[in-house]
Formats: structure tokens, C-alpha cells, sequence
């Protein structure tokens, strides 16, 4: 690449009128000091967009340089080419010798390099540049001159605020104090923890003798630590809410066939963990049979984990559940029985271990909000999955006739048999409907945990507490108690620990439930009993 | 009704009662001695040590399953937490082990290993007097009790009850593994207490020791169970199966049912520490993971499979499951799981009354087949034996 | 629903310690718990408000009670009876209003225990007893007496007591009933045993939901005799539809609709009136 920007310059360089290197520069560069050559690359990076002190720089960092015959030269395959003209010298001298460079000088070298593509006509490659540099994060002191010159040409504004940034963080060192306030004034615009390790040492008198502009300083700090702040604490509500969106995915299926059905379901973990691997299953299916949309094998894995986790907890309920409506204590042993079962079929049928799902490519990466905040997309993908199928839940309770029919028979079981509703046929679809979801919860868990036999008894207390929290039979209550459980739980753990914070939320809940028994949503009625 | 306590004592057990428990008394304290220590290791009737340890850790899980009975089987709450107040009494008396073990540790240190190895240099202060015998001992009763108390009088002034009731148990018992997990807690976290060398000077692997031991979790669970016959036939009793069967009604007759369910909640939890605290010297560890939610639920399937509501069905339960996991663990690990889950389903759907249910069932039809052969052979009309004495699936009328 | 049901409203139940010293607060010069009648008012409510997310089960519902009265109770579906009962029983909040037992003890205040003790007695819609007991320990248990945990430790039966329940049993005709399983009687045997649960309570005030719901004929008219001779010592609150029933008791009867009274006064009278004729009667 760089080889072809070479050649791409050279091209340009052509037929243009080269203006003739400073001989002072070059000698600073085959002097042996190296703070020669610092001044002398400092000089060629002020230079700007000179194609000759551009090609002398690309040479520098290519270790193309030499000293040959006390002369300064470009090493270029065979020939030897004059630094200040770019054309062979003819003869050519004997025996170069490149000249060495320091790990700092070559930094300098790439940073001066990437700073005069500050001045190309290219917009991306201005922009590439900038950020670029920014990333980088030298102190630049030398190529302030470059920055002053690509800022007063800059139309752009999007690179504008970039290239401001880079001029003041390279007038910090300047001399001019009235140019180092306005470079602090400048910095205090920015968010990044590196600017702010830049401008700290601004505080000590030993540094900088100006106390108006330590006092400048101490205001820009204060400014940045404040931006920090926000987009720490927007980064905070955002693992929070992806947490949440896997409690509720967790909890949505639970919020059916506890909150609606009334069935306490224990095994509820489990069908996660169905979930998760029927989404490791579907993976090794494409490994092996189409390799070439391994990519794409989630989303094959979607309706699967649906379709197994619903057949698996309508098994459920036609040989077990069914037997044991309307005794809740039964129903919470006999489907924690389920459970173990499952747990042992899983250790069977795919190892004790945990197996490997791996995120398809396009759910790699992330995006950058922030210079301290970046969303990855798997948590993003799996909020976004987790509002779907709130959507489908909500849309099926509330706009369907099996969602009414559920409803209905939760009722009022006898009456809605009455009036022609299979009640017994709805209670195991809505049940196979409720594990469906929770299978479905298994396959964006399988992206961000563990997968093995165990994994489902680690959601099952917080799956429960959620539908407890948010009050029963309340979709609601549900997404509510979720969401705000992960967010609590994410600044509980930045503020106290993991353990500490589960405790915390844990022991929240139940003096919660000491408060307001019916949860957040609850519907006041005449209780009859 | 009239007769005073004492009288009502003996009464409760009757003469046959009251001779098997001298039977199984004489059987702990010298019959069983006397097999480990004079029979020699060959002899078909030698009593083996693994035998005694097993047999007491399943005696200290009984004592658990009575308890557990108590509230749930006569007072109709599932708890999901027995298993924390079974290891905050192992706990309590585990500092007394650990602290009894002296410099003998492997840093020679006056703190326990796992203190040293967190560079502490003093005990905290909760460990402070657990180098006395008796305060262990009254720690094992008083934690699990206090927190039993505090938990329940917020719960049962809520009205939390039935599923509610036990998910929040559970919950609570979770919060407390995941804090007994953590180092800084102070109870050695993931590794818990264990490597005990003494009990009251005497070392602990002694077969001395282990025998008295034995006898002490005999005589524990013989108490219990007493003491749960004098409880349930008093009027507290009755009180408390009607708040089982309908607490409105026994409100609107005048009785609190926060101040009953509390009484009995609290001292289920007590007794279950004090179990805790002989398991722990006699199976020489306890670690967070006794506060599983899954040992807690296990609990429930011990009272479950002997039979709710009777106090000889949650020890016949507690040696059934408990038996069959040492039998299938050792043979077929790979299906213990499912044995035990399949012993939960099968036992809801088609066992609720539990193995002394079943009995009293083929007892009560053998006793109508005979009935019915002797009104063949004798003409004169007989009363049928129909209704069945025992009270169906009532027990856990939760909701 | 059925698993909301398992967790009931949240009230203070500050135990036993209020329940002593229930009515002493209030500077009478009483003994503690005692009720105050001096003015012949039994159960006094006032302007009670009732409402479930916006539905009014009671709308300002004014009512009294005298010593002694025997009371009926009418009114369609819905109309509130069994709310109004949940409000003197302590176990539903209403929203606004005062209810008052005697003149001194606010029951508003009270848990549905401290207010049993007090001297109200509840009989419910559907028979409530306990079904595995006797029918014998189903009064042993509500018998008056000191209920507290430690007293029912190591409570037993004296003679008073045995003769009290003897005379109950009697009266409520299982004498021979005494030792079989509650569970076990028929459905109006079961209303019976609740009112002798009722009547072993000794209560001031007795609530009586639908007491002749399944009962025969005999039956009902039985239980009308037994509670027009309990008039008088006790007060009586009874809510029923069956008219024959009502009109046996004789008494004032109050008509309940929406929440509120719509009219009061005897039976006649109350039949007369057009607004009950089109609410009620008149269907």
C-alpha cells in the first residue's frame, strides 16, 4: 500500500516544479545526533505539502535513506535518486549507507507523514488522517505549523473539529502563552481520558509557570471529567439494558406460563438451555452441510430453538403439568424433577462441558459512540431481539384468538369450557408457546454465555424475580422489572462488585415485595379465597 | 385433653411408641459401639466406619427432613431455604472446628489456613468466643433462628404465602451462597471449612468420637420427633394444620396466624441448625455449596417421598433418598439425575401421601378385603371400611 | 389470578400488643378491648368508599347497627354486600370513611384476628371450616379464649370449656357428629358448623353470608328459629336472597344497591318501594 502511494506521489511529483530541499535539513538528517534529524523531520513535516519533502519523509519511513558519498540519497531498487529533485543521480556514489533511526523518530517520521496527508485533496484521506493522528495521540509539538496550515485550509466540517484538536494538542508546547490558552480552551471541548492526560500536567507550576492558564486548565479538566462521566454512565445504562433485555428474554416466556398461566415452572431454565443448543446444534449442522452461510446458521437457529423448546415443554405439560393445575407447591417439584432430567439428557447427549457457539461475523465490532463508549453488536442485536419478541408476545396475548383464548381460560377456566374454548388444548399451547419463548431467549444467550447443561439454573431465581417484581400476569410489569433490574444490578456492580451487587438487588427485592406483594403492575381486586 | 403435659407426653408416643424408641436407643448407644469396636473388620456383623458416618450424616439429614415437615407438611409452607439454616448451623459450629484445629494447620498459624492465605492478621470480630465449645453450639441454634425470625416476621406480616413464599426463600438462600462464595466474608469462601482435627480436645477421627457422634444424632432425631408428636397434638398443632387448611378462617376466629407460623418457622430453622452442626464434625466439611438452591429442594423431596404430614414419613424419606444417591452415585453416576428427577415427578403425580400414604393405603384395602370375606362368612351386616382416616392432598394447599 | 390470590393486601399486623390495649387509646375509661354500647349502637359505619382500579364497590355507604338487632341485608349482585362485611372484618382498606364497633374501636385499624377478638364474628358465603378436623377440635380451636402462641402451647380443655362446646354441638345438631371429620358433613351441616363456630366465639356482632345457601327446608327454617333466639344477646348482620328466609327472621331490612343504601325499614316496607321493585325486586 504504502508502495503504491510512494509510486502515486512520485507520479504526481512529475512535471512539477520541486522546490529545492533546505541543505541545512538535509545535513540535520545524516548527522549522527538525532536530535539533528528530530529538528530536520520537524523542518520536512512543516514543509507540508512540498512533494519533495513528502517523498524525502515516505523514504524515511520505508528506511530508504542512505549517505552516500557525504551526500544524502533515496534508495530506489538499483538507482539512487537526489533527495531534492527526485531524479537519479548519475553517476551513482559507491557503497550507501542508510541512515538509523530511533523507535521515536520513526514515530515522528509516520506522524509527519500522516499529517501532510492532512493537506491532500483526497476528503476520506484527510479524514482517515485525522483520526488517525488523534488515535495516535503524540504530542506533535513539531508538526504544529502543518496543523495551523491544514486548519486555515480545512473546509470541511466534520475534519474541522478534528484538526482543532490536533493544533491544540500541538500548541500545548508552544511558546506563545496566549496560543497555549486558546489550545486548553480548545481541549476542553473533547471527551477523551487521553486529552485529559495530556492537559494534567498543566496543573503543576513546574510545567507551566502561567497561573491563568493552570487555572485554564483546571476548568478544561473539569469540563472533560464531566463528558467522561456521561458517556461512562451512558455506557453503564447501556450494559444495564442489555443485561435487562436478557433478563426479560428470560423472563417473557415466564411471564406466560407463571404470570399468565399460573404454573410455576422450574424447568424454565432448562428450556433456555434447550434453546441455546438447539442453537449449537444448528451451528454444527452448517459447519458440516453448508459451510459456505455458516454465518447465517442463528438464523436458522431462531425458529428451531423455538420449535424444540416448544415441543419439549408442551411434553411437559401433557405428562406432567397437567395433572398438577391448581396445586403450585406440586407443580414447583415435579417441574424442578423436569429439570434434573433435562440437565442429565443435555450431559448425555452433548458432554458435561460447555460446547462453543461462536458470534456470526456480522455480529462482531461495534459502534463507537464515544471515545470510551463502543456498543458491541451482539449486545445491541440481542436488545433489539429480545423488543421482537416482546412485540410477538404482546401481539399474540393481545391481537390473536389463541391469545384471547388463553386469556380467557385463565379466567375463567369452567366458563370458557362452557362457551365451546378447548381449554385443555389452550393450556398446552399457551404452554408450549411460553417454553418456545424461552427457547428463543436460549439462542441470544448462547451469544453471550456459556453454553452447557448447568446454564439454565443460574436465570431461573432471576428470571422468577423479575416476573415476581414487575407483578404476575403483567407483560408490562415484566419489561419494566427487567430493564430496570439490569440497570440497577450494572451500577450496583460498578459501585460494589458482581456478588455484592446480586446480593443487593436480591435483598431489594424482598424488602420490595414486603412493600407492594402484587409488584410494580398491580391490579387491585377482590380476592377471592 | 385434660390430662396434664407429661401424662399427654407418654400418652402421644403410647407403649409401643415409646419401646421402640428405647429399642432404637439401645441399638445406637451399644448394640452399634459394640460392633465397631469388638467385632473384628471381617465379622459379617462388624459395623464399618464409612457405615457410621454415612449412617449419621443421614440421621442429621432426617432431624432436617422433620423440620422441613413441620412447616410444610402441618403448616403448609413450602421452604426453599431449610438448606441455608442447615449451613449457617454447620457454619457456626465449623468455626469452633476450625479454631480447635490449633497451630496444626499447614501455615502453623493461630488463624485458620484460609485466613493466613488472605494475609489477615486477626480474627474478625464475628469469630469472636468461637473457640468456646458452648457458644458454637449457641450460635448453631441462635443464626439460623434469628434470621429465620427476621425473614419470616417480614414475610408472614406481608401475607407472602404459598409459590410466592417459596421462590423468596429461595431467593434468599441464593444471596446468601453467592455471599458465603466471597473471601472477604471470612468463612473461607469456595472451600468453606474442613481438614478438623478435634472436637472438645478429642480428635475427631476417632472411632471414640465418631460413635459418640453417632449417638448424639440419634438422640437428636429421637428428640425431634418427640418433641414434633407433643407439638402437633397440642392445640398449637391443631391451630396450625387449620391455618394450613384455611387461614382466613382461623383469623376471623381470632388467631394471628403471623405469630404461629413464626413460631414454628423459627424453631424448624433452629432445629435444622442444630442437625448443621452435628453434620459438620461428622462428615468433616461444609462449603458454600450446601446452600444450593438444589439442596434445598432436595430437602422438600425427602418429606415428600416418606410422606408430608406424619413425622416417621420424613425420616424413612430422608434414608430412602439418600441411600439410593450413595447407591447410584457410586455405581451409575450418569443416572442419579434422572433417578432423582423421576422420583420428583412420580411422586407429586402419583405418590402425595408418600410411602407411609401408600402403606397406610394397601393396609386400609387389605383390611376392607377382609372385611368383605368376613361378611361373606358371616351374614350380619358390617360397617365397610371406606372412609379412609388419612387426609388427602390437602397438605399443601399453598394458594 | 390464582397465583395473585396467594398474596393478600399488606397490613400491619403489629401483633398482639395493639390488639390488648385496642380501645385504651381513646380515653375511656374501659378495660382494654372492652366495647363500649352506652349509646345502643352496635356497628356504626359512616360514609364508607370502597374502589377497585376506579370500580366503586362501595360509594359512601352509611350504616347502623343497634345492640341486639337482627339485621338483613339485600341487594342484587354486586351491590356491595360482601365488600361492606370485607370492611367490618378488617380485611379490605376502604379508601375513605369511618367504621366503628360500639363507640370506641375503629376498625379500620384493626387486623381481621384483633377484630374477631374484639366480638365480630364472620360467617363466609361458602362454608369455611376446617375440614380435617373434628368436628369437635372445629370448636375447640374457636373457642373464646386467649389465642396467643404461647397459651395454645399448653392450652387444655376445662370444664366450662367441654360443656360450652357440648352445649354448642347440641344446639347445632352434630352431637352425635362430634368426632368425624368436618370435611365429611354434609353442605348444611357444614353451615351449621360454622355457626356454631361462631356462636363458641361469643361475638357481639355475628355477619352471616347467605347462612341458608344449600341448606333443606327443615333446615332453613331451623336456622331462622336459632337466629331470631340468639337476637337480642347478640347483634345479627345476615345477607341473603332468599326472601322466606328474611321474611322468618322479621327485623329491619336494609337494601343495598351499588355500593350504597337505597332503602331501609321492614320487609313490607322495603318491598313497597318503587326504586327497589325496579333495582332488585321487581325483576
Amino acid at each position: 500500500m504504502k508502495r503504491l502511494l510512494l509510486l502515486i506521489s512520485l507520479l504526481l511529483c512529475v512535471g512539477r516544479a520541486s522546490a529545492a530541499l533546505d541543505p541545512v535539513v538535509m545535513q540535520g538528517l545524516a548527522s549522527d545526533d538525532f536530535d539533528g534529524k528530530q529538528a530536520a523531520v520537524a523542518a520536512l513535516a512543516a514543509a507540508g505539502d512540498d512533494a519533495d519533502a513528502q517523498r524525502l519523509l515516505k523514504a524515511l519511513s520505508e528506511d530508504a535513506v542512505a549517505v552516500a558519498g557525504g551526500r544524502l540519497v533515496i534508495v530506489a531498487g538499483e538507482q539512487l535518486l537526489d533527495p531534492a529533485s527526485g531524479a537519479p543521480i548519475k553517476p551513482a556514489p559507491a557503497s550507501p549507507e542508510s541512515i538509523s533511526l530511533n523507535n521515536s523518530l520513526r514515530q515522528q517520521v509516520d506522524g509527519a507523514l500522516a499529517a501532510v496527508r492532512l493537506l491532500s485533496t483526497d476528503r476520506g484521506e484527510r479524514l482517515t488522517a485525522a483520526r488517525a493522528l488523534l488515535a495516535d495521540m503524540g504530542e506533535g509539538a513539531a508538526l504544529l505549523p502543518l496543523f495551523d496550515k491544514a486548519l486555515a485550509r480545512e473546509q470541511d466540517g466534520e475534519i474541522k473539529p478534528f484538526l482543532v484538536q490536533l493544533a491544540a494538542q500541538a500548541a500545548l508546547g508552544s511558546p506563545d502563552v496566549a496560543r497555549r490558552l486558546q489550545a486548553v480552551r480548545d481541549l476542553a471541548g473533547s471527551g477523551s481520558p487521553a486529552v485529559k492526560a495530556l492537559l494534567l500536567p498543566l496543573l503543576d507550576p513546574a510545567n507551566e509557570p502561567e497561573e491563568k492558564l493552570r487555572l485554564e486548565a483546571g476548568t478544561a479538566i473539569k469540563a472533560i471529567d464531566a463528558r467522561l462521566a456521561w458517556s461512562d454512565t451512558a455506557g453503564q445504562i447501556f450494559t444495564g439494558i442489555s443485561l435487562g433485555s436478557i433478563l426479560l428474554l428470560a423472563a417473557l416466556g415466564l411471564a406466560i406460563t407463571y404470570g399468565v398461566m399460573g404454573v410455576i415452572n422450574m424447568a424454565h431454565g432448562e428450556l433456555l438451555m434447550v434453546g441455546a443448543y438447539s442453537a449449537y446444534t444448528m451451528q454444527a449442522l452448517f459447519r458440516a452441510k453448508f459451510p459456505e452461510f455458516v454465518d447465517y446458521y442463528l438464523l436458522a437457529a431462531v425458529p428451531v430453538a423455538f420449535f424444540v423448546a416448544a415441543a419439549v415443554g408442551m411434553l411437559m405439560e401433557r405428562t406432567v403439568i397437567r395433572h398438577l393445575y391448581g396445586r403450585p407447591l406440586e407443580t414447583l417439584l415435579a417441574t424442578w424433577g423436569l429439570s434434573l432430567v433435562l440437565i442429565q439428557a443435555a450431559r448425555l447427549l452433548f458432554g458435561a462441558q460447555n460446547v462453543e457457539v461462536a458470534n456470526p461475523v456480522w455480529m462482531s465490532g461495534g459502534v463507537q459512540l464515544a471515545e470510551n463508549l463502543s456498543l458491541p453488536w451482539n449486545r445491541l442485536i440481542i436488545v433489539a431481539f429480545s423488543g421482537f419478541v416482546l412485540l410477538l408476545v404482546w401481539l399474540m396475548m393481545n391481537k390473536t384468538r389463541l391469545g384471547m383464548f388463553v386469556r380467557a381460560v385463565t379466567q375463567n377456566r369452567p366458563m370458557a369450557g362452557c362457551v365451546g374454548v378447548p381449554t385443555a388444548r389452550i393450556d398446552t399451547l399457551a404452554f408450549g408457546i411460553g417454553s418456545g419463548i424461552a427457547g428463543l431467549g436460549g439462542v441470544a444467550l448462547s451469544q453471550i454465555a456459556n453454553v452447557g447443561p448447568d446454564m439454565g439454573q443460574g436465570y431461573i431465581v432471576d428470571s422468577f424475580m423479575v416476573v415476581v417484581l414487575g407483578g404476575v400476569g403483567q407483560l408490562a410489569g415484566a419489561v419494566w422489572a427487567a430493564l430496570g433490574l439490569g440497570v440497577v444490578t450494572k451500577f450496583l456492580e460498578g459501585w460494589a462488585g458482581a456478588v455484592i451487587a446480586k446480593i443487593l438487588v436480591l435483598v431489594f427485592i424482598i424488602i420490595f415485595i414486603q412493600k407492594r406483594p402484587q409488584g410494580l403492575f398491580a391490579l387491585k381486586g377482590r380476592f377471592v379465597d | 385433653m385434660r390430662t396434664p403435659l407429661t401424662v399427654k407426653l407418654f400418652a402421644g408416643l403410647g407403649p409401643r411408641g415409646w419401646l421402640a424408641v428405647a429399642a432404637i436407643a439401645f441399638t445406637a448407644w451399644v448394640l452399634v459401639p459394640m460392633a465397631h469396636l469388638m467385632l473384628p473388620e471381617g465379622h459379617p456383623l462388624h459395623v464399618s466406619t464409612y457405615a457410621i458416618t454415612l449412617i449419621g450424616k443421614i440421621l442429621c439429614y432426617a432431624v432436617v427432613a422433620v423440620a422441613m415437615d413441620l412447616i410444610w407438611g402441618f403448616g403448609g409452607i413450602l421452604s426453599l431455604g431449610h438448606g441455608l439454616f442447615f449451613a449457617l448451623g454447620g457454619y457456626s459450629f465449623g468455626m469452633y472446628l476450625m479454631r480447635q484445629i490449633g497451630r496444626e494447620g499447614s501455615y502453623q498459624s493461630d488463624l485458620p489456613d484460609f485466613m493466613v492465605f488472605l494475609d489477615w492478621k486477626e480474627l474478625p470480630w464475628y469469630w469472636t468466643g468461637s473457640d468456646h465449645f458452648l457458644w458454637a453450639l449457641f450460635l448453631a441454634i441462635a443464626v439460623p433462628g434469628v434470621v429465620a425470625w427476621i425473614f419470616g416476621y417480614f414475610a408472614f406480616r406481608s401475607r407472602i404465602k404459598g409459590v410466592y413464599f417459596s421462590i423468596i426463600t429461595q431467593a434468599m438462600t441464593y444471596a446468601a451462597m453467592l455471599f458465603f462464595f466471597r473471601n472477604e466474608t471470612g468463612f473461607g469462601g469456595n472451600n468453606g471449612f474442613t481438614d478438623f482435627k478435634r472436637i472438645l480436645g478429642y480428635s475427631i477421627t476417632a472411632p471414640e468420637t465418631r460413635l459418640v457422634l453417632f449417638g448424639l444424632s440419634v438422640a437428636l432425631l429421637l428428640a425431634v420427633i418427640i418433641l414434633g408428636k407433643v407439638l402437633i397434638a397440642s392445640k398449637f398443632g391443631k391451630v396450625l394444620t387449620a391455618i394450613r387448611d384455611s387461614e382466613n378462617r382461623v383469623m376471623f376466629i381470632g388467631y394471628n396466624p403471623v405469630h404461629y407460623k413464626l413460631f414454628i418457622w423459627t424453631l424448624s430453622a433452629m432445629l435444622c441448625g442444630l442437625a448443621g452442626a452435628l453434620y459438620v464434625p461428622q462428615v468433616g466439611i461444609i462449603n458454600p455449596s450446601e446452600m444450593s438452591v438444589a439442596n434445598s429442594i432436595e430437602i422438600a423431596i425427602w418429606v415428600a417421598v416418606g410422606g408430608r404430614g406424619t413425622l416417621i414419613g420424613p425420616v424413612l424419606g430422608a434414608g430412602i433418598v439418600n441411600l439410593s444417591k450413595t447407591w447410584f452415585t457410586t455405581s451409575f453416576p450418569e443416572y442419579w439425575l434422572f433417578f432423582l428427577g423421576l422420583l420428583f415427578i412420580l411422586v407429586t403425580l402419583y405418590l402425595p401421601q408418600g410411602v407411609v400414604g401408600l402403606w397406610a393405603k394397601i393396609k386400609a384395602r387389605r383390611a376392607e378385603k377382609a372385611a368383605i370375606a368376613a361378611s361373606r362368612a358371616d351374614p350380619a351386616p358390617r360397617a365397610p371400611v371406606s372412609e379412609s382416616k388419612i387426609p388427602n392432598g390437602t397438605a399443601a394447599k399453598g394458594a | 389470578m390464582r397465583v395473585e390470590s396467594s398474596i393478600s393486601r399488606n397490613a400491619p399486623a403489629d401483633g398482639q400488643q395493639e390488639h390488648w390495649d385496642g380501645a385504651a387509646n381513646t380515653g375511656h375509661v374501659l378495660k382494654p378491648g372492652e366495647l363500649d354500647l352506652s349509646h345502643g349502637v352496635m356497628l356504626y359505619l359512616d360514609d364508607i368508599t370502597v374502589s377497585f382500579d376506579g370500580f366503586r364497590a362501595l360509594n359512601k355507604l352509611s350504616l347502623q347497627i343497634d345492640t341486639g338487632e337482627l339485621r338483613c341485608i339485600i341487594g342484587p349482585n354486586g351491590a356491595g354486600k360482601t365488600t361492606m362485611m370485607d370492611v367490618i372484618t378488617g380485611k379490605t382498606r376502604p379508601d375513605s370513611g369511618k367504621a366503628f364497633f360500639g363507640q370506641t374501636i375503629d376498625l379500620t385499624r384493626l387486623t381481621e384476628p384483633q377484630i374477631a377478638h374484639a366480638g365480630i364474628g364472620r360467617k363466609f358465603q361458602k362454608p369455611t371450616i376446617f375440614e380435617n378436623h373434628s368436628v369437635f377440635e372445629n370448636l375447640e380451636l374457636a373457642l373464646k379464649t386467649d389465642k396467643r402462641v404461647k397459651k395454645s402451647l399448653f392450652a387444655r380443655l376445662f370444664g366450662d370449656d367441654l360443656d360450652k362446646i357440648a352445649d354448642t354441638l347440641r344446639q347445632i345438631r352434630l352431637a352425635d357428629q362430634a368426632d368425624r371429620p368436618a370435611g365429611l358433613l354434609s353442605h348444611g351441616q357444614k353451615q351449621w358448623l360454622e355457626i356454631g363456630m361462631l356462636l363458641v366465639q361469643d361475638p357481639k356482632l355475628l355477619l352471616l353470608d347467605e347462612p341458608v345457601a344449600g341448606m333443606t327446608d327443615d333446615e332453613t327454617e331451623r336456622t331462622a328459629e336459632l337466629f331470631v333466639s340468639l337476637k337480642g344477646k347478640h347483634s345479627l348482620m345476615v345477607v341473603e336472597h332468599d326472601m322466606a328466609f328474611v321474611e322468618a327472621l322479621g327485623g329491619k331490612v336494609t337494601v343495598l344497591c351499588e355500593g350504597s343504601v337505597l332503602a331501609e325499614g321492614d320487609l313490607a316496607t322495603v318491598q313497597a318501594d318503587p326504586r327497589v321493585i325496579e333495582v332488585y325486586l321487581g325483576r
